[in-house]
Formats: structure tokens, C-alpha cells, sequence
């Protein structure tokens, strides 16, 4: 299997059957592991990080939800194979600038990855779309405990698993949720809920861009500690934090569906006139006007099944994908006509809007 | 507190106060202007108060001469990087971890998934090693029948061994 191959292949997040799921995209766990006797990735000297390297690629290979999967090594991917899988999800920015002696092993349905000499030896991630954290948690718990068949792991029973950064010990978990929240972001109301979800202990991030601004208002919700309290703890209390969110964004549209329903069908009625009509999109303003088309298929403006469309189209406009599909290199200058053009080409055939007085009850499962 | 408040991560005349709840503990940090442009702490959701407060908990003024004899990690190191050389370090920077603890997490002590096969492999590991020391003990003294015995209990735990290895 090639990167290549990789990325046309069916994946979980760009061909998710499950984008029935309206406010949750995706639920990621991360488990942080070490060698026992092997320094930490930073401090390892270039022989021993090879040798970690090779023990792992080794023990994941043979673990049984690996055994068809790629597995490279960093130094082989182009900057762009690399920017690929970034823009997936599959490997972190860290391990995509690592030094020699790091790698990454897929899947082919892109659900699991196991990143290696990135910050620890190990960094194992699964993806699941949708609402899925007990479902994620068994999974890759499951592909850690037949890892740890083959391989000894750093452990201390007061301080749990060792990581390099004393900010992960213990469970060496975060789980993490992505959610999309445009009527929060619309009506002002998300750096207040950043605020209590910090007070609860818990992280948000924009996925594209930073803080409560984020681009597509695509958030991370994940948890900030991992030392004193079991993975079932954690996923539960993110948990409940996740629906408490939900509930908040499906107020927050129902109160702007009632106190001005003309001002929010405008906004999705020109997102779908410029995404049909425009020649020149930034990454920024491409992800604005997808997340209003989304917004209008939980309003039952457009049918739900251009959910999954949408969703794949949030991969697939950034650069890293423009630049694949594109078959060849392009000026930065030509990225936003690439762009443009291709969701134009997207919007030629997607459903018109429906606006009817109805639209204020809610699509949701 | 007289003195004006000096900026957790250098040593320059503190401006920007942050307080926030983690965990229903109260953690504050003070930082001067720099730190905290530096830190991207003027766009509250965008840093990572843990990794302010790991900064923040390492007192300046008290170097050690410890020293990882594993890694050879020392504690500037860590002041340097924010991350320890390998996990021996651990052992022997306990008296500068343990504090840090209590204010980055919800609690200082381990409760979740115990790696079973790894700690059963390791401790069967510990038992052979140990009974191979015996048994050389035993031919040199000439207690023949001590070594047999080590050598049968030697041979048992290496076939458990490679039923657990194989698994
Ligand atoms: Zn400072
Ligand atoms: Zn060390």
C-alpha cells in the first residue's frame, strides 16, 4: 500500500456512512507509550531512536488490527504525502517535522494510526466519526493491550504510564471530540463556553485556526489531565461535557431561529450562492461558508444525505488535498482559484435550499 | 507580599495575572508582558495552562547535581526542554516531580489500565535472573543439590515464559 493508494481509499472521517451525526464530526483517543529501556524520542541518540523505531514498526505490524497497514518511515513521505495525512488527522505536526528515525503505520480504513518517536516512542491514535468515545476507547484499548504482548512499556504503579512530559502521565490519555458549532459562534456564545469547559477541567481548540474565531467553527473538546483518575472516568466526564455542549448549540439555534429566522437563511442562502459562483476561496472563508451549508442540512434546508459531502469537502479543500487532487504543483496564488473551482464544481450539482417555515424544527438524531 | 510580583517563567516585573480553576483548584500564574505574548496567553483558549504551570513550578534558584545515570539527564536539562530524558528519570527526579504534580493534575496517583502481560513478563524476567545468580552461587560453593534445584525452577519459569511471549 502507498500513501497514494491510501488517500483514494474509503477512509472513516471523508467517507463516513455515519455523518447522520449532526454536531459531533469525530471522536479521537491518543495513548501515549514508552520503552522501558529506551531514552525519550528529544533525547535518544540518532542509533537508539532507529532501533526504537524498528521495534515498533515490528510489534505493530503484528498486532491483528494492523496486519494489513502501511508503514513508513517520515523520511520517506514527500512534504506533500506528509501535509496529506496532517490534514487527516492521521499524524501530528510534530511527527510530520520529526527528525530521522521516525514513522507512522495506518490502517488502510484510516481508523487507527500509531505514530512513533514523535514526543514519546509511541503515540497511538484511533478515529472513529460521530459520537463513538466508549466504542474508540475499546478499540484502542484492545490494540494496546496486544501491543504490550510484544513490548515492555515504562509503568510506574504510583505514576502510571511514563511519558517525556510529566503533563501526560498516567493514563497517558486524551480523548478528544470534534464538534461543529456555528450557532454558539454566530451568537457570540463560545468564549464563554470555553471558559466553563476549562473550569471542568477540560481543553477546546479550533481546528482551523485559534480560539474561540475558529474558521468553520470546528472545535477540539478534549481532556487536560491524565494522572488520578481511570480512562473510564475521563471518557466519562467528557462525555457528559460533550452533550451538555450539544444541548447548548441546539438552544443557541433554536433561539436564532426564533428571534430572527430571515438573517440566518440569508447567511445560508449567500454561502450557497458564492460556493456555486466564486473564482477565488481562502482555506478561511471556504470553511465559513461549508459549516452554514452544514448548518442547513441540520435545519433540513438541503437533505441529509450532503451531510457526508460536506464533511469530506472540509478534508478536501485544504491545501495539502487541492494540491493531490491537482496532480502537480500550483502558486500559492493559484491555491484559492483551485479551491473555488473545485467546491464550484462540488455546488453544480448539490441540492438547492429549501427554505419553508418549517426549517425551525430541528434535524437531529 | 511586598514585593512586586516577578514573572513565573524569567525574572522580570510581572503584568499579566491569570487565575483559573482546574480541577476545583485555584492555580495562578503571573507573567510579565513578553511571557505572555510569547505564550499566546493574550488569547485565553489557545495556550496550555499545564504547560505554564510545569514551567511556572520549577523553582529557579535551586539546582541539584542530579544527574540520570541512565541518560545522563540533569535537571537543567529539564528546565531547558520541558521533557525528561527517559523514564529512569522519573526515579531520580521524584523530589521535583512530585510537586509539580499536584498542581497539573486531578490527582498525584495512578487509577487507571495496569499493562498485566508486560508487569507478568517483567516479573518472570526478575524470578530467572535472580535464580541464575543463585545457581551460579551454588556451583561455586559446591551445594550441588541447590543448583538443581535452580536449574529445574530456572527451566519451569523460562517455559511459562515463552507461553506468556507467545500469547
Ligand atoms: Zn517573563
Ligand atoms: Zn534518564
Amino acid at each position: 500500500m502507498t500513501i497514494a493508494s491510501l488517500i483514494d481509499t474509503p477512509s472513516e472521517l471523508t467517507d463516513a456512512a455515519s455523518s447522520k451525526t449532526a454536531i459531533v464530526l469525530m471522536t479521537r483517543i491518543r495513548l501515549a507509550r514508552n520503552l522501558a529501556n529506551s531514552p525519550f524520542p528529544g533525547w535518544a541518540k540518532p542509533a537508539q531512536r532507529d532501533a526504537v523505531l524498528a521495534a515498533c514498526r515490528d510489534a505493530v505490524q503484528a498486532t491483528p488490527p494492523m496486519k494489513r497497514c502501511l508503514s513508513v518511515s517520515v523520511a520517506e513521505l514527500s512534504e506533500l504525502e506528509r501535509q496529506i495525512l496532517v490534514e487527516r488527522h492521521l499524524i501530528s505536526r510534530e511527527l510530520s517535522d520529526a527528525k530521522a528515525g521516525s514513522g507512522v503505520v495506518l490502517n488502510r480504513d484510516q481508523t487507527f494510526s500509531v505514530m512513533i518517536n514523535e514526543e514519546d516512542h509511541l503515540r497511538i491514535q484511533v478515529l472513529r466519526s460521530g459520537f463513538q468515545l466508549k466504542k474508540a476507547w475499546s478499540a484502542i484499548n484492545d490494540l494496546d493491550t496486544a501491543l504490550e504482548e510484544r513490548l515492555d512499556y515504562a509503568y510506574s504503579p504510583t505514576l502510571g504510564y511514563l511519558t517525556a512530559c510529566p503533563t501526560n502521565l498516567g493514563t497517558a490519555m486524551r480523548a478528544s471530540a470534534m464538534m461543529h458549532l456555528p450557532a454558539l459562534v454566530i451568537a457570540n456564545q463560545m468564549e464563554k463556553v470555553v471558559r466553563a469547559v476549562n473550569q471542568l477541567g477540560m481543553v477546546v481548540r479550533g481546528l482551523f485556526g485559534e480560539g474561540s474565531d475558529a474558521s468553520g467553527s470546528i472545535f477540539q473538546i478534549s481532556n487536560q489531565t491524565t494522572l488520578g483518575e481511570s480512562e473510564d472516568e475521563i471518557i466519562k466526564r467528557l462525555g457528559n461535557v460533550l452533550s451538555s455542549i450539544v444541548e447548548h448549540e441546539l438552544n443557541a439555534r433554536q433561539k436564532l431561529l426564533e428571534a430572527d429566522a430571515g438573517k440566518l437563511h440569508d447567511k445560508i442562502g449567500r454561502a450557497y450562492g458564492i460556493l456555486q459562483n466564486s473564482h477565488l476561496l481562502t482555506s478561511g472563508e471556504a470553511m465559513n461558508l461549508l459549516s452554514l451549508i452544514r448548518l442547513g442540512v441540520d435545519l433540513d434546508i438541503f437533505p441529509a444525505t450532503s451531510r457526508s459531502v460536506i464533511d469530506r469537502l472540509f478534508i478536501e479543500a485544504q491545501p495539502g488535498h487541492l494540491q493531490h487532487a491537482q496532480k502537480g504543483r500550483f502558486e500559492a496564488g493559484q491555491r484559492d482559484l483551485l479551491r473555488a473551482t473545485r467546491l464550484r464544481a462540488e455546488f453544480a450539482n448539490f441540492a438547492r435550499p429549501a427554505f419553508t417555515l418549517n426549517n425551525n424544527n430541528e434535524g437531529q438524531n | 507580599m511586598a514585593n512586586p510580583l516577578k514573572c513565573d517563567l524569567c525574572t522580570k516585573p510581572a503584568t499579566v495575572h491569570l487565575t483559573q480553576i482546574v480541577n476545583n483548584k485555584v492555580h495562578k500564574v503571573d507573567l510579565c508582558e513578553e511571557c505572555a505574548q510569547a505564550k499566546g496567553v493574550t488569547d485565553p483558549s489557545g495556550f496550555s495552562l499545564a504547560d505554564l504551570l510545569l514551567k511556572a513550578s520549577l523553582n529557579p534558584e535551586a539546582p541539584s547535581g542530579l544527574r540520570c545515570e541512565s541518560c545522563g539527564f540533569t535537571q537543567a536539562d529539564f528546565k531547558k526542554h520541558g521533557r525528561f530524558g527517559c523514564p529512569s528519570c522519573y526515579s531520580v527526579f521524584k523530589g521535583m516531580v512530585e510537586p509539580m504534580l499536584d498542581t497539573m493534575h486531578k490527582g498525584t496517583a495512578h487509577a487507571g489500565k495496569v499493562p498485566q502481560k508486560a508487569l507478568a513478563r517483567k516479573s518472570l524476567h526478575d524470578r530467572i535472573s535472580k535464580l541464575e545468580l543463585d545457581l551460579s552461587e551454588a556451583i561455586k560453593s559446591e551445594r550441588y543439590e541447590d543448583a538443581a534445584r535452580c536449574r529445574d525452577e530456572i527451566n519451569q519459569a523460562k517455559q511459562s515464559f515463552g507461553q506468556t511471549a507467545e500469547r
